[in-house]
């Protein structure tokens, strides 16, 4: 439960810190932290406008994509001291699939607006999560590999730094999910969270049409998604000492906080991708997931 | 067969009797035009335009010669609306949008003309059952294809204009452009305001960004029309504002690539360099764009020798921390890989289209009224203008680069020759022009020749104003070098062209 409540406190101060440190990077004052906070309660004040095309669909997605986050966010252990909130045999495939339902949800939402717009961000996000699904995926079947458990919690509670494999395991997994979360986030290299243009747009194309309360759900969702990743990453970081707990704590927040500058400094110095490479990028990240799984497999000889 | 070159030749800004301009008969002015324009490195046209005269209309075309500094201009008097006449887009591709925009004002026929659509909507148009709602867009009969339409209003605070893009997945296979959304009627106002302030004031609305610019070709139509001497100070100061708007907006432009490929670092550098530079024209003449400092005649806000040790202060602060963005701008991998080889267009194309400016510049064509045309302090100097050759997006930003570097040094120079102590006159807002005359007025904006054409009556009024944007002929490149790219590409290449949507719809 206290991985949890940290994630969400983190939430709040994501999306302020990555717009904040692009503001000085730039040179400029740039916004309170808050002040995504300040946009998301103004428009949770706001009714929706749902466009007479639209379906049931398009007004749900908004409230699972949020739900199916904040349960996800259950599951997420508290190092190897408190297992998640949520947890059971095999809990982490439905970790991955609650995140993937969320954004199921959203992109048959944008193909229900029927606009020629938010049917080219679904299908740009579609390829892009169905690329990167392995990434995780050869994540976890390294930890269950070298745990030779399959439930979040029991899995962060047995891994110890041993073997050779596991630092490779620790060093890889917090690369591919910086990575992963930037990808997933739709960050820099990828997409542009900041761009007005529709057409070079992934998932801010698909929330086009939010309006109001939904949209502050969509906008409280990325926040939220952002800290679960920076959480497993801290989780992994946090393994490899035994520290007392208000310590850890501490690192957590700081993990955290660290991830979120460290996006803000990617993005300030580097241009986005061409969309026709970005499928290129994704399947690297991929890669270096699935080499990952086999030199572990061959260090841990199950081959 | 008639005797060769039946056309008479015009320097820039100098007025002659409108009867000088020789009437052909429309096979040879057909043969003529066709057999002028061969030589894409020598000439192209400038403008071709209709104008009602007694019972027809008469057709000139203003070609011009880009080696010998002459503008070329012939016509044809159409007697009756009924002649149907073959059209030159046939042979020349440059005319189709002249074409479009004659048919469209006069309801003149085309013989095979390819694509006759409306071109701005004017109120005063000759077949209003032709409306925006009813545009006929050019359409694949397929099933594996789509449709995405964007605009008339676009995120960001931009200008109306409609763009649809057929495309095959996330390539597209063509674009559409279809503007016309502003009608403003300018050039028709023109010759309803009556006092020459008024028409200024028009001239200096037609497309904020290049407000200079066009004032000056405006401002120079009237000087010569009606014999006012302009000194050599005041000329330099209208260079170096016009040299300024170019510098202000290269900059400008440059930011917005960085912003459209989300290069951040050079986005903000960029954006907060334009400021000094708009903010000394600002304190130049009260407006951030320049705006009331091109009158006829003479000057309200002459450059004082304060404004120009403040100029100078400006430009060397200006200089050096925009060649270090620059230099990084177009060096960092990730942008290079954005701009290199996107969106590009063939020189042959540009030599069909009839580009000018900016978009000539990036193939290699030399097409620059400074140099092929010169006018003001270009006179006395052998201007070189700076090409590319590579037609890309890279291409046209580094192209903003040398242009910016260049004019910071022609800005320069012509600060040492200005004297500040010689004061110029005061505007003359009623000027007498010459009866019966026509006038050809160029320069040179940031994005390409503008070509203001007066003609006036035997009384000395105004009879006819033709303004021509670059944009005119520069929106098609942009069509064409969206083909077979992705669509995902289109904002960063619009942005690289930059083209002017109030230019067009006049």
């Amino acid at each position: 439960m206290l991985s949890s409540i940290l994630i969400l406190i983190c939430a709040i101060v994501f999306p302020g810190l990555i717009a904040v440190t692009k503001a000085k990077f730039s040179g400029r004052r740039g916004p309170s932290v808050w002040q995504p906070w300040y946009d998301i309660f103004r428009l949770l004040k706001k009714g929706s406008i749902f466009s007479t095309t639209t379906s049931i669909i398009f007004q749900v997605a908004p409230v699972i994509n949020i739900l199916v986050l904040i349960i996800a966010a259950l599951f997420i252990p508290f190092t190897n001291k408190y297992a998640g909130f949520i947890h059971f045999e095999g809990d982490f495939l439905l970790f991955i699939y609650l995140l993937a339902l969320g954004k199921f949800f959203i992109i048959i939402s944008a193909l229900d607006v029927g606009s020629g717009f938010e049917g080219m961000g679904a299908n740009r996000e579609a390829l892009f999560s169905m690329l990167i699904e392995p990434a995780i995926f050869m994540i976890m079947a390294a930890l269950v590999l070298l745990t030779g458990q399959s439930s979040l919690a029991e899995m962060f509670t047995t891994f110890n730094l041993d073997s050779s494999s596991s630092i490779l395991f620790v060093v890889l997994s917090c690369y591919i999910l910086l990575q992963f979360s930037l990808i997933e986030s739709s960050r820099l290299p990828i997409d542009d969270p900041k761009t007005h243009l529709e057409l070079t747009m992934i998932h801010e194309v698909m929330v086009l049409d939010n309006s109001g309360f939904d949209m502050a759900l969509v906008g409280i969702g990325n926040a939220l998604k952002f800290s679960i990743f920076g959480g497993i990453i801290a989780n992994v970081v946090l393994i490899l000492w035994e520290l007392p707990l208000w310590q850890e704590v501490l690192i957590f927040i700081l993990i955290e906080i660290i991830f979120a500058i460290t996006i803000g400094v990617l993005e300030s110095f580097r241009a986005r991708l061409k969309m026709i490479y970005n499928s290129q990028f994704v399947l690297t990240i991929s890669g270096i997931a699935v080499v990952m799984f086999l030199m572990i497999l061959l260090l841990e000889n199950h081959l | 067969m008639k005797a060769q070159n039946q056309y008479i030749k015009l320097k820039n800004g100098s007025p002659i009797l409108t009867a000088d301009i020789p009437v052909l008969s429309y096979n040879d002015f057909r043969v003529q035009t066709i057999k002028l324009l061969l030589d894409f490195d020598k000439a192209h046209c400038s403008n071709y335009f209709a104008i009602p005269k007694g019972i027809g209309f008469q057709l000139i075309v203003i070609i011009a010669a880009d080696v010998n500094h002459d503008f070329l201009v012939f016509s044809h008097q159409l007697l009756s609306i009924e002649t149907a006449l073959e059209s030159l887009t046939q042979d020349h591709f440059a005319f189709h949008i002249f074409e479009r925009e004659i048919h469209e004002n006069f309801n003149i026929q085309f013989l095979n003309h390819p694509w006759l659509k409306p071109v701005r909507f004017a109120h005063n148009r000759a077949d209003q059952s032709k409306q925006i709602a009813n545009y006929p867009f050019y359409h694949f009969d397929s099933t594996e294809m789509h449709e995405v339409s964007v605009g008339p209003i676009h995120a960001g605070i931009i200008e109306p204009g409609h763009f649809k893009f057929s495309c095959h997945g996330e390539t597209v296979k063509h674009l559409e452009i279809q503007l016309g959304w502003q009608h403003r009627g300018i050039e028709t106002l023109m010759l309803h305001k009556k006092t020459d302030l008024q028409r200024t004031l028009l001239a200096e609305s037609i497309t904020a960004d290049s407000a200079i610019a066009h004032t000056l070709a405006f401002v120079t139509a009237m000087e010569s029309l009606s014999q006012i001497k302009v000194d050599a100070n005041l000329n330099l100061e209208r260079t170096i504002a016009l040299e300024l708007e170019r510098l202000a907006i290269h900059t400008g432009d440059l930011c917005g690539m960085c912003t459209d490929v989300a290069y951040q670092l050079g986005s903000s550098v960029f954006n907060a360099l334009r400021t000094p530079i708009i903010n000394f024209t600002q304190r130049w003449c009260g407006n951030r764009f320049g705006k009331g400092l091109i009158r006829i005649g003479g000057t309200h806000y002459p450059l004082k020798e304060g404004l120009k040790s403040d100029l100078i202060l400006v430009l060397n602060e200006f200089e050096s921390r925009f060649v270090e963005m620059a230099e990084k701008t177009f060096n960092i991998p990730s942008v290079i890989k954005r701009f290199d080889g996107i969106g590009i267009i063939s020189k042959i194309n540009v030599g069909l289209l009839g580009c000018v400016g900016m978009v000539a510049k990036t193939v290699g064509y030399k097409r620059d009224i400074r140099l092929s045309h010169p006018f003001g302090y270009y006179k006395t100097v052998e201007f070189e203008p700076k090409t590319c050759i590579s037609g890309d997006v890279m291409a046209r930003g580094f192209l903003r680069y040398q242009e910016a570097l260049q004019s910071i040094q022609l800005i320069k120079t012509m600060l040492e020759l200005h004297k500040s102590e010689l004061v110029s006159s005061k505007p003359d807002y009623k000027v007498v022009l010459n009866p019966n005359s026509i006038c050809v007025s160029a320069t040179e904006g940031w994005r390409g020749e503008i070509i203001h054409t007066a003609l006036t009556d035997q009384n000395g009024q105004l009879e006819w104003y033709k303004i021509k944007d670059p944009s005119m002929h520069n929106w098609k490149a942009l069509e064409l070098s969206l083909r077979n790219i992705e669509i995902s590409d289109f904002p960063i290449n619009n942005k690289s062209y930059d083209l002017s949507y109030s230019g067009h719809d006049l």
